[in-house]
């Protein structure tokens, strides 16, 4: 048994850090955050060209068939440069039409996610908010050889950048997963800000746009299982970047304990300081062993794997909100200041936090599987 | 990284449960709470690890020229996960298996390892640790206890407290100050002291739980051996470092199964007790306070894990077991306070599982004082971990 990154897991995400420094210092997230979309081609190229947007995707289809450890590894480092942009939302999606496209469709989506050339986001939830993707009832009704898709759908991530939005819809029977292109006729992608402006949020409406029968992804129970797992991988890839924010305002905080001087020393000599400094430590930590375990199980299939995304999502959830809590209030006055880069992370993990399901949402997953399933 | 055990690991596990299956005494039925069940509980409690011992798995993480196996830490942490799963009694001799037998091994002349070492692990002489005095809690090295060299021998004078086990022990490791003159940490030398020598006493103290678990310990006068200093003299803060590390060291994973077992039975109670007529199980508010009891504890393990990995690599305790430390104890506060919200009005009854939950509440609150309080640990990790400037 070894719970720890192998040398060459290690050194993947040394290079993503290094890469990242590099390409994405704040002030450039601070610049993306100011645009519509957050998005940056030339970025966006960087990651591709490391292989970072097919790292899950099969290598017939341009991937680096790696794990999600590995995805995890990166992912965190993301998360500690605050990267802007649809990298999550991509993943998302990529991963539900690996689990549950065609050969064909495969072919059409994931060779162009790998290259860099395609975006993609999924739009699950309505105005219920309800993460349960059983919940969807936009309306998807078939119209010959096409389905006409009606309705609306909310906090769909990146969606204005996306080049494809995936769907999920209900025939009045069945849930549908279909593909629906950007700029299609009858789709209307708005804007609605949120707390977290580097990453955006849309309110998506669909007034009778058609996609051919031919193009669905996917239906009925063995969609809601892709769903599933999808949502799995993306969990897990989300928790990894929260661990990579906390891990990055523990290191601020402590740097600036060492460095500011109150009443002629250091603040970190003085315990109260000291003590929330250990607990940041002790959460991120925490996180860290409850990320990395949620990779491995759903990477390897293993029975534990549902319990052990909800388990990191909702620790994670908790966790990244305490550690902001703890750190701004540790750096003071400064910390409350727009010019301090405390916010960027600050605002991410709230956001972050809501997304894929809060920590009383993956409770209630727990709940469910431990509580409910108990027989001792 | 990959968490299946490799087939060595395996293997060792499987011999250690066919082990476990066929040596295992029936539980102590009797109480603990009179002297005489106590002595009877402690010789069933020797009588075991004599057992254990003989099954050459007294102390598996011991070289093997010391009686050990010589176990990497995997198996260490596979052997208590197996030991409580078994539900064998405890080692009595815990604290020389542990803390001082190792610290033998490392401090220790030839002669004292040949002297010391097999009585530990036979259980045939049990050892305290006596560091802590009324003055001298968190910071130990501001002990008091004097020893004044005469001859071949040091008279010891002085106090220690919060000795555990003391009124079983045949030894105790003794931290005493050899040099009144030297800066705190320099004077103090550790000392094997024989618990029978003229002029030590006791005092039981009895804990807000009831029950007592560990004493006042008084040394007037006694003489002990120069030949029973372990390591140099003036220099036993370095051997009890040795000791504080293999303290926090503690892998975790015997306290996982303990926790697991506990909220095992909680759950079974949950669906019970009802709440508005329905099953306590089903009730919003206790199910995400279940759950959050779950995951923590999964945390726990997985913490501990990792500390593992780490560890078998670099072969040393290090800091980080404060995290492992503080986790623990705080986590089963929060659980037992989970459990008591779970239980109503039950929950306070000593009747209810044997005096399980009521003394589980009350107990836990030694938890994050014991092996270093938390704000200890918390200074720890806040100076050698995150480096941040030392605050006394």
């Amino acid at each position: 048994m070894d719970f720890d990154l192998t040398k060459a897991q290690k050194l993947l995400q040394e290079s993503a850090r290094t890469l990242l420094a590099r390409e994405c210092p704040h002030e450039r997230v601070r610049e993306l955050m100011e645009t519509e979309t957050a998005f940056d081609e030339k970025l966006w190229q960087s990651i591709a060209e490391q292989g970072w947007t097919g790292l899950l995707i099969p290598e017939e289809y341009g991937g680096l068939s790696l794990s999600l450890v590995e995805m995890a590894a990166v992912v965190e480092e993301m998360g500690r440069a605050c990267l802007p942009g649809p990298f999550i939302s991509t993943l998302w999606a990529s991963a539900l039409i690996d689990v549950v496209g065609s050969a064909e469709q495969k072919k059409k989506y994931l060779e162009p996610i790998s290259a860099g050339d395609t975006k993609a986001t999924i739009a699950l939830i309505e105005q219920s908010a309800d993460w349960d993707a059983a919940s969807a009832r936009m309306r998807a009704d078939r119209e010959g050889n096409h389905y006409r898709l009606n309705g609306r759908k909310e906090f769909v991530t990146d969606a204005a950048i996306a080049d494809v939005i995936i769907c999920v819809a209900w025939d009045g029977k069945e849930i549908f997963i279909l593909p629906v292109k950007q700029g299609a006729h009858g789709l209307t992608v708005t804007a609605t800000p949120g707390i977290d402006a580097t990453r955006k949020l849309y309110r998506v409406d669909f007034e009778g746009v058609l996609v051919p029968a031919s193009e669905v992804l996917g239906t009925g129970g063995r969609a809601l299982e892709a769903i599933d797992r999808a949502t799995s991988v993306a969990t897990v890839a989300l928790s990894a970047e929260m661990l990579g924010g906390m891990q990055w305002t523990l290191d601020t905080t402590v740097e600036y304990a060492k460095t500011r001087q109150q009443f002629g020393r250091p603040i970190g000599i003085y315990q109260a300081v000291q003590h929330m400094c250990a607990d940041m430590l002790l959460m991120t930590e925490s996180a860290r062993s409850a990320v990395y375990y949620a990779a491995w199980t759903v990477s390897e299939n293993d029975p534990q794997a549902r319990h052990a995304v909800s388990i990191a999502k909702a620790y994670c959830s908790d966790a990244a909100r305490e550690v902001g809590n703890r750190g701004i209030q540790a750096h003071g006055g400064i910390g409350f200041t727009w010019e301090h880069d405390l916010h960027l992370y600050y605002k991410r993990a709230k956001g972050s936090e809501i997304m894929f399901g809060d920590a009383n949402f993956h409770r209630e997953q727990l709940a469910k599987l431990v509580v409910d399933e108990h027989t001792d | 990284m990959d968490l299946n055990l490799t087939p060595e690991e395996q293997q060792f596990s499987d011999e250690l449960r066919a082990w476990l299956k066929d040596n295992v005494p029936p539980p102590w039925e009797g109480s603990n709470d009179n002297e005489e069940e106590s002595h009877a509980y402690f010789n069933y409690l020797r009588d075991w690890q004599r057992k254990v011992f003989e099954g050459g798995w007294a102390a598996i993480s011991w070289p093997k020229a010391y009686g050990g196996r010589g176990a990497s830490v995997i198996q260490q942490a596979i052997f208590q996960e197996e030991w409580a799963r078994a539900n064998a009694p405890m080692l009595v001799n815990g604290l020389g298996l542990a803390l001082i037998g190792p610290t033998i091994i490392v401090h220790g002349t030839e002669e004292q390892r040949a002297r010391f070492l097999p009585r530990i692990l036979s259980a045939e002489e049990i050892w305290c640790q006596g560091f802590s005095e009324p003055n001298a809690g968190s910071d130990v090295a501001a002990l008091g206890t004097k020893a004044v060299l005469d001859g071949d021998h040091f008279v010891v004078n002085g106090q220690k407290i919060w000795t555990s086990i003391a009124h079983f022990s045949d030894w105790i490791l003794l931290l005493v100050r050899t040099d009144a003159n030297a800066a705190k940490h320099k004077g103090i030398t550790a000392l094997l002291v024989d618990m029978h020598s003229e002029g030590v006493s006791l005092r039981p103290l009895r804990q807000l739980t009831g029950e007592s678990g560990f004493n006042e310990v008084f040394f007037t006068n006694v003489r002990v051996p120069v030949s029973n200093v372990l390591g140099k003299i003036n220099e036993g803060w370095t051997t009890a470092i040795t000791t504080l590390m293999n303290e926090r060291a503690n892998l975790g994973t015997s306290i996982y199964v303990a926790y697991k077992r506990n909220l095992d039975a909680l759950l079974e109670r949950a669906k019970v007790t009802t709440r508005f007529s329905r099953p306590a199980a089903e009730d919003p508010v206790i199910r995400q306070k279940l759950a959050q009891a779950y995951l923590e504890l999964e945390i726990f393990r997985l913490n501990t894990y990792r500390s593992l990995s780490k560890l078998a690599k670099t072969k040393v305790p290090g800091p980080e077991g404060s995290i492992s430390k503080i986790f623990w104890s705080e986590f089963n506060q929060r659980f037992q306070q989970t459990a008591m919200e779970t239980l109503g009005p039950w929950g306070q009854l000593k009747e209810l599982d044997d005096n399980r939950w009521v003394y589980g509440y009350l107990r836990t609150r030694g938890n994050t004082i014991e092996a270093g309080t938390s704000e200890i640990q918390r200074n720890i990790l806040a100076e050698r971990v995150l480096g941040l400037p030392k605050s006394y």
